[in-house]
């Protein structure tokens, strides 16, 4: 087939998304529904309930903006994991179902490198070390010998998660990171804060802990906001930066929804910088989970060979990024 | 100065010995400068590269104490961020392994028996490679670069300190890993004594957990 098109679905956390991909690398559309709970925290089960009550009106909305029609598609991928189960199993059961009617190939697609390859494909990078941040994830990645490699991650709870707790609690209102960026640029005074890196690794809860401690303490909450970023941030980039320094490559790039937060981007760009390798950020609506990283990295894993049975399309809760084979790069 | 090695968190500066002590002498020093980042605010940098210095000097010290040959600790400078130690001449263990006919077991066993020792003073070293390893004319053995050590006697920790020598293993000497693990395995049983079982088991779990690279966990036995 000379240009495939490939149908791609994101459901791992809050999105559902569809993405209509081309084999040439085209991203013909992109849309998705992002389910916010009413107070507190994500719930599996009512994040599962309603991305399959939007999953119809999503698909067709890709499906009208890409101009295509589903007799078009020719290759399924989903993203099989990791993630929150009920919401993975709705997903893979999309696909499964459009898969069998349409009579077209399934692909299962490991949610964080598809991360890293729309960005790779956007940014036209060539082997970048990766910081993946989001609410789900917290991950430093570079590539080696045929996997993606994770080279330091965090041992408790992703930086995003640690952000939107740290909102929460402080009272303010979803979605909790633009405002804390917005309060942190006003922040002064740095208040100490425990910096916690292991080694590659990194650790997040007691440093959340501590910052709503010190909103209870009546600390100014713009103060507590700068804190918690630039402790935060800095450790992240102090674990980039070792990855970058050890595997010796010249390309950082920053995904996931923390991407958005221009700190974090700019102590990036400084440490990037001072490594004399080049920086990359995607374009945001590819940074946060959607479905034409799935649709692309579904393409270049069916390109290169992989192939899955129905019966091997079941959700991976746990999948790792360094379990994927990855057969599209070369050793 | 002159420049022997930037990592990414430090410098390292060889200095003739009478340059820095101001005293007459040979010999040479290594001088290893926390060098400041510019991205992070200088409260957090200051703070870091202050209780990581101190951190270092004393983890050395207490290893060199433990029975593990460390480079000896001239002078602290914690304005600079800066420890001036003894320079360890000779070849890094990386280099002595790359040889095709390499067989001492001896060595091998000493590597296991010195992270016993930093284990037993609850001590991890948190970055066990062949390049942080130097074997002297004389034929000791030295550890260094003590920066991403830590006190820390948990099980896990000393497991992840034993896993992370068999990934480094793995990544520059595949073809002798099987032997060099063996044999410092072996040194660090015999060293470690009760518990020592428990430690490698733990770092066998660590490797299955699918963390880190290798799946293959016929080396630990």
């Amino acid at each position: 087939m000379v240009n495939m098109l490939c149908l791609g679905i994101e459901g791992t956390a809050h999105t559902f998304g569809v993405g209509i991909v081309k084999s040439d690398g085209k991203i013909l559309s992109n849309f998705s529904k992002t389910y916010v709970p009413e107070k507190g925290g994500i719930h599996p089960r009512d994040a599962s309930q309603f991305h399959a009550a939007n999953a119809r009106a999503v698909l067709d909305e890709a499906l009208t903006q890409a101009n295509v029609e589903l007799k078009d598609i020719d290759l399924v991928a989903f993203s099989q994991g990791p993630g929150l189960g009920p919401v993975l199993r709705t997903a893979s059961t999309a696909a499964r179902a459009l898969a069998i009617s349409l009579d077209v190939p399934i692909i299962g697609v490991n949610h964080c490198i598809a991360h890293i390859e729309i960005g790779r494909l956007t940014e036209n990078t060539k082997d970048p070390v990766t910081l993946y941040v989001s609410g789900g994830n917290t991950q430093v990645i570079a590539f080696d010998t045929g996997k993606y490699r994770v080279f330091g991650e965090t041992l408790d709870i992703p930086i995003g998660n640690c952000l939107d707790v740290f909102a929460r609690e402080a009272g303010i209102p979803h979605p909790g990171g633009p405002k804390i960026e917005r309060l942190a640029k006003e922040g002064k005074k740095y208040i100490p804060l425990p910096y916690v890196v292991k080694g590659m690794d990194l650790s997040f809860s007691g440093l959340m802990t501590e910052a709503v401690r010190m909103t209870r303490l009546k600390k100014d909450l713009r103060d507590v906001a700068f804190s918690l970023q630039e402790t935060a941030f800095a450790a992240l980039v102090e674990v980039t930066e070792r990855a970058l320094a050890h595997t010796e490559k010249k390309e950082v790039m920053l995904t996931g929804g923390v991407a958005a937060n221009t700190r974090l981007r700019e102590m990036l760009q400084v440490m990037a910088k001072g490594q004399g390798a080049k920086f990359f950020v995607p374009p945001m609506e590819l940074c946060g989970d959607q479905g034409a990283m799935i649709g692309w990295t579904g393409i270049l894993a069916y390109k290169s060979g992989s192939k899955q049975k129905m019966d091997e399309t079941q959700a991976r809760q746990r999948w790792r990024t360094d379990e994927v084979e990855v057969t599209w790069r070369e050793k | 100065m002159m420049l022997m090695k930037k990592g990414a968190e430090a410098s390292l500066y060889l200095e003739p010995f009478e340059n820095v002590l101001h005293t007459a002498g040979g010999g040479k020093v290594v001088i290893k400068e926390r060098i400041p980042k510019e991205y992070r605010i200088k409260e957090i940098d200051e703070k870091l590269r202050l209780s990581r210095t101190s951190l270092e000097t004393k983890l050395i010290s207490d290893a060199k104490r433990a029975g593990v040959k460390t480079p000896a600790i001239y002078a602290v400078d914690l304005g600079k961020m800066r420890i001036v130690m003894e320079f360890i001449d000779g070849p890094q263990v990386k280099k002595v392994l790359k040889n095709p006919r390499f067989k001492d077991k001896k060595l091998c066993m000493l590597i296991g028996k010195y992270i016993a020792r930093l284990h037993k003073a609850g001590i991890v070293h948190g970055d066990l490679t062949t390049s942080n390893m130097i074997l002297t004319e004389r034929g000791e053995l030295y550890f260094v670069d003590f920066g991403l050590g830590e006190y820390n006697p948990s099980v896990e920790a000393r497991g992840v300190d034993l896993h992370l020598l068999k990934r480094a293993l793995q990544s520059v000497h595949f073809k002798i890993v099987d032997f060099v693990l063996r044999e410092a395995l072996r040194g660090y049983e015999e060293e470690f004594g009760a518990g020592a079982r428990d430690v490698i088991k733990r770092a066998e779990d660590i490797e299955k957990r699918g963390r880190y690279v290798a799946k293959e966990d016929r080396i630990w036995h």
